[in-house]
């Protein structure tokens, strides 16, 4: 298994060679030079390619055009659409998702959704209900219950895991992402970027220190970590707010020596014994505890300039604070995340305000970016006034979204996350379990995309007989990406007591802000960054 | 003479819709294996009535004929006419009773030995398909499970019919499937899923045999892209046509052929939200109709038409791209199409040409205030850079020998030019390309961001001077007085970065309005004389005796704090 890339394929004594890819233009391109480099040595061997969930024309046709299409044994494609990323989260990993619904047109993606959704009902039963909000949400549904159909008579025998579904539109909710996610999982995730569920760090404070040789010699390679649920710790705090991630982490550093103190107490040979036998998993868990101490130290020290976080706040400050970060040089993500967030929460922006930001942008970034500010304002996230009114208020007030106290420690709330604002699209989630949407059709109304229900009938004999007190469970799929703070939010409602209901999260890609408007920006590779 | 398998001619039970069903069998065939396919059909004009007699007397007495039987047909033969009757009773015998045009490819006469060639190549195809008759009948099934449709050459089945009836059962109707695989599979567990190793291998056969019916488990893929196939002729619906186009199963549209079948196909195709089938379509229809009529047909499928852009720009149709938006009177996204294209051009003349020949564009009235303005930067940038290089290599320019350019300043963004022009060209008059105040009025830069660029520019040469002359402003009665368009705090900030003195710091934390805010600045920057006079203002003679242990011993900050201490005017609150 090697990673695709330019020039010749590394050598070895091997006969069929199988390319593995998305169907994405440039990795055809790469391909191309492969095959092309490698006729000149060996002829012998035989090329075979997989494009992973689908095969495209358009690739199919690039390999054509490079000549090389006719030297591939096979084409085919390994239809894998959902993957497991963690024990409640599945994920697509379609990066460009939200920028091909929403600016591109091209619903591609939603046709692997509701294929990757029928696959999951093959295998865990036909989901009884199915609910929705958005546009997309709402073809993802037609195109199921379109081929549900197709399949008639061939009725599903399993009894139903989830009870029910919810698709939600990432356009429904554009605030969330843009803040910056407080949980510690999407701290990490946000400064240093979790990919594939592994992050880079940086070395300096992973250094062993060994007495007596001192660390002369610090490792240069950036350290990198696994980070998921099979670690005992990390599945602690993963969702905690990073303010309480040290007391969670002073507490289990006590716990751990505690336990390591306890071999002074073992007298009988039997006693020593055990505690020997706990070794290793002791040892594994101070690492672990080692590790995450590391991250925390790492993190708090990126000051707090770093964060952008949801206040309400007088529009004249923000644009006195937006005018000094495009000054001070911020990074232009930042800058295009905070004038998103200004335009969302405002139902535009005036077009006096715009116009000077747009001025300001393109003089200190670059006239190219004017590409990408035509990208936000055509996805929605930047948008002039108009004379309609801002029902922003409304919907945060219906919703709860501003929670003037959110107890980070403690959370008795979902606004932990973002300590202070409740995601929107985690609100809906709540409000559907308990008491129902049928409370805030007005909010619904406001928000883009139309909302609706949907049944799907189940042979008889699968129902399901609810015991008392057991738990529903339902799955969410957010169509264009969802944040590590969402999930984490979702997390903490299936562990209230009283919420009745046990969540499963599914998405396209897992998002932050950086990496979200980074995808609507047209070559963010620019040479003048 | 024995006659070959191949020849249904002049056999009981055995016709037409037997060579039919073989060549169909056979097309299907090599469809299924990717392979090209080329069918020659002969008719040898009266090909019974021309065979060398004597010839024919040889074979068969080379076969063991008796002599006597021989002669019987060579009397027979012998000086005879042939007449045709037309008979409409019972067409299965015209076929074998008719001399008049039946075929065969077994005819050993020596006049046809130059069609060798292809007859040897009908008998290989035979064979190829004597050895896949294991994993007959396949491809024959359309999706609901129903047999599909008839085939459709010069030749009629119709003579066929009663046997076409017994045959149909080859043709099995797999439609029932699914759920027994389903069932015999099922013993999945939420947790396989999630936890642990997912069982990849399995999970994607399953979905496989669900999402695709089982049809698509036997049959291998195809090699080549569908359009080659334009010499198949199928007559799939074309919803079952978007269905095999999602299966990646080889289909022809060719044969939709109407606009309103086009656009019928390109409507599923839609409805299917697949865009590889859209394309596929779309790459159809841009094939087969006229630019305008597939640009009108657009205008009223958005879907479609993104589609058609993103497959227009992927794969570089820069021209067709551009009068796709003009025909659709989408002059401003033409307009932007175009200058991004500027990004891939590294030359900067070439790139400045290209900038100017935007200008002419149709962009909405702002955008092409910013491409002007990209442009006239970029014509700048170049000038400064020629100027620049030479005074570099020169070497008479003081400013470039202590400061050696680190970068080009070509394609920096406007601020960092500015930034660059301060740092170099801060003196210069107005009427200069390069000059700061030509660039700030050329490109209106507004007045803090020309504030903030000049203040660090200055400020790194540490240039203190510039810096105190940038806040000068005379009022109207002659006193100069520092006036600032950002808060003196963010000025003290920037100085501070570039690691100003203190006593050029000093000035300016002085000028911070908010007093707690100035003390914890001066504090913050070791500017005593702001601290002792804040302390002095407040009365604070606690606090003033606290800072006393913090400022150098025995210097002159020390002695004033003592001088202040001892000032019995002074009426200390504490």
């Amino acid at each position: 298994m090697f990673t695709l890339k330019n020039g010749r394929l590394p050598p070895a004594d091997v006969k069929n060679i199988i390319f593995f890819v998305r169907p994405r233009l440039e990795l055809m391109d790469i391909i191309a030079d492969n095959i092309t480099s490698e006729d000149r040595h060996h002829s012998s061997r035989d090329f075979h390619i997989l494009f992973v969930p689908r095969r495209s024309m358009l690739c199919e046709q690039r390999l054509k055009e490079q000549g090389v299409l006719g030297s591939f044994i096979n084409i085919d494609e390994y239809i894998l659409d959902l993957i497991p990323y963690d024990g409640d989260l599945l994920s697509m990993e379609y990066e460009s998702a939200f920028r091909e619904c929403y600016l591109e047109n091209d619903q591609t993606s939603l046709y692997h959704t509701a294929k990757g959704l029928m696959t999951l009902q093959a295998l865990y039963g036909t989901i009884p209900q199915i609910y929705g909000k958005g546009e997309c949400a709402r073809l993802v549904a037609n195109m199921m219950l379109r081929m549900k159909r197709e399949f008639a008579g061939s009725q599903n025998q399993i009894l139903p895991v989830f009870d029910t579904l919810l698709l939600l539109d990432r356009n429904v909710d554009l605030l969330t992402p843009l803040a910056t996610q407080l949980t510690y999982e999407g701290l990490i995730d946000e400064i240093y970027g979790i990919s594939n569920g592994y992050v880079k760090l940086p070395p300096e404070k992973f250094a062993q220190k060994k007495q007596g040789e001192g660390s002369k010699d610090l490792p240069t390679e950036p350290k990198k970590l696994q980070l998921n649920s099979a670690e005992e710790l990390y599945a602690e705090i993963r969702d905690k707010n990073f303010n309480a991630v040290g007391a969670a982490l002073s507490k289990k550093a006590k716990i751990i020596s505690a336990a390591f103190e306890e071999r002074h107490n073992a007298k009988t040979v039997g006693e020593i014994k055990q505690f020997v036998s706990q070794l290793p998993h002791m040892q594994a868990a101070r690492s672990s505890l080692a590790n995450h101490t590391s991250i925390a130290e790492l993190i708090k020290d990126i000051t707090s300039a770093y964060i952008i976080q949801c206040f309400p706040i007088k529009s004249h400050y923000v644009n006195t604070y937006i005018e000094d970060c495009i000054a001070q040089k911020d990074p232009l993500i930042k800058i295009l995340r905070l004038v998103c967030m200004q335009s969302v929460c405002n139902n535009g922006l005036k077009h006096k305000v715009m116009d000077y930001y747009k001025r300001e942008i393109l003089q200190t970034y670059g006239y190219e970016h004017i590409l990408t500010l035509n990208n936000l304002e055509k996805a929605g996230l930047l948008k002039p006034q108009t004379g309609s009114r801002n029902n922003y208020p409304t919907i945060r007030k219906t919703l709860k979204l501003w929670m003037e106290d959110a107890n980070e420690q403690n959370p008795n709330d979902i606004s932990y996350v973002y300590s202070g604002y409740s995601p929107l699209s985690i609100r809906l989630t709540q409000i559907l379990a308990r008491p129902g949407w049928r409370s805030i059709e007005e909010v619904l109304k406001m928000l883009p995309g139309p909302h609706f229900e949907e049944r799907q009938q189940l042979p008889s004999g699968l129902h399901k007989k609810r015991q008392q007190g057991e738990n529903r469970t339902s799955l969410v799929f957010f169509l264009g990406g969802v944040t590590y703070a969402e999930i984490a939010a979702l997390r903490f409602l299936s562990q209230v007591e009283d919420s009745g209901m046990e969540y499963v999260i599914a998405t396209t890609k897992l998002i932050n802000g950086t990496t979200w408007i980074k995808s609507l920006m047209d070559r963010p590779e620019s040479p003048t960054q | 003479m024995t006659s070959r398998e191949e020849q249904a001619g002049f056999r009981p039970g055995r016709g037409c819709s037997d060579q039919i069903f073989t060549l169909r069998r056979l097309m299907e065939e090599r469809i299924r294996c990717g392979r090209r396919t080329v069918i020659i059909f002969i008719d040898f004009k009266s090909a019974f009535d021309c065979i060398d007699r004597p010839a024919l007397w040889r074979a068969l007495a080379a076969e063991h004929i008796p002599v006597k039987i021989i002669e019987l047909l060579q009397t027979a033969y012998d000086g005879s006419t042939s007449q045709m009757i037309k008979s409409k009773v019972d067409e299965e015998d015209y076929w074998h009773s008719s001399k008049f045009k039946a075929f065969t490819f077994d005819d050993e006469d020596d006049e046809l030995s130059r069609l060798k060639e292809s007859r040897q190549a009908v008998n290989n195809i035979r064979r190829l398909v004597e050895e896949d008759d294991d994993e007959d009948d396949v491809e024959r099934v359309s999706w609901s499970g129903e047999p599909v449709g008839s085939i459709s050459w010069s030749v009629k089945e119709t003579a066929a019919s009663s046997q076409r009836a017994d045959r149909e059962p080859a043709f099995p109707k797999i439609s029932t499937d699914t759920p027994s695989i389903s069932r015999s599979q099922s013993g999945y567990s939420l947790s396989s899923l999630f936890k642990g190793k997912p069982k990849v291998g399995n999970f994607q056969t399953f979905s496989d045999a669900l999402t695709d019916s089982s049809v698509r488990l036997y049959a291998p893929e195809l090699r080549k892209p569908k359009s080659e196939y334009k010499d198949y002729v199928s007559d799939w619906s074309p919803e079952e046509t978007v269905q095999r186009l999602q299966q990646g199963k080889a289909v022809s549209l060719e044969r939709f052929r109407t606009l309103q079948d086009k656009l019928l196909l390109l409507d599923l195709a839609i409805a299917a939200h697949d865009g590889n089938v859209i394309t596929a379509v779309l790459i159809y229809l841009k094939r087969t109709l006229c630019k305008e009529v597939l640009f009108r047909e657009l205008e009223s499928r958005q879907t479609a038409l993104r589609h058609f852009i993103h497959y227009l720009s992927e794969t570089q149709n820069q021209r067709l791209l551009l009068e796709l938006h003009r025909a659709l009177g989408r002059a401003e996204d033409a307009a932007l199409l175009q200058y991004k294209e500027h990004l891939s051009i590294t030359d900067e003349n070439k790139r400045r040409d290209f900038l100017k020949n935007c200008l002419s564009l149709p962009f909405s009235a702002e955008d092409l205030a910013h491409v002007q303005d990209h442009y006239t930067l970029l014509e700048r940038q170049i000038i400064i850079e020629v100027t620049d290089r030479q005074a570099e290599r020169g070497g008479k320019v003081e400013i470039f020998q202590k400061f050696p350019r680190k970068a080009l300043i070509l394609n920096m963004p406007l601020i960092t030019t500015l930034y660059y022009c301060c740092f170099y060209h801060y003196t210069e008059p107005e009427g200069t390309f390069s000059s700061p105040l030509n660039i700030r009025q050329n490109f209106k830069i507004s007045e803090k961001q020309y504030f903030v660029t000049a203040l660090a520019a200055r400020a790194k040469l540490k240039a203190w001077l510039d810096v105190d002359a940038l806040f000068a402003s005379r009022n109207w009665l002659g006193f100069t007085r520092k006036k600032s368009p950002l808060s003196f705090q963010r000025v003290v900030d920037i100085l501070q970065k570039n690691s100003a003195p203190t006593h050029v710091l000093q000035d300016y934390v002085a000028l911070v309005d908010d007093g707690e805010l100035r003390l914890t600045l001066a504090q913050k920057h070791k500017c005593h004389d702001i601290v002792i006079s804040t302390y002095r203002d407040m009365k604070d003679r606690q606090l003033l005796l606290g800072y006393r242990g913090k400022v150098v011993r025995g210097s002159a900050e020390e002695r004033k704090i003592d001088d202040l201490l001892s000032n019995p005017q002074i009426r200390w609150k504490n």
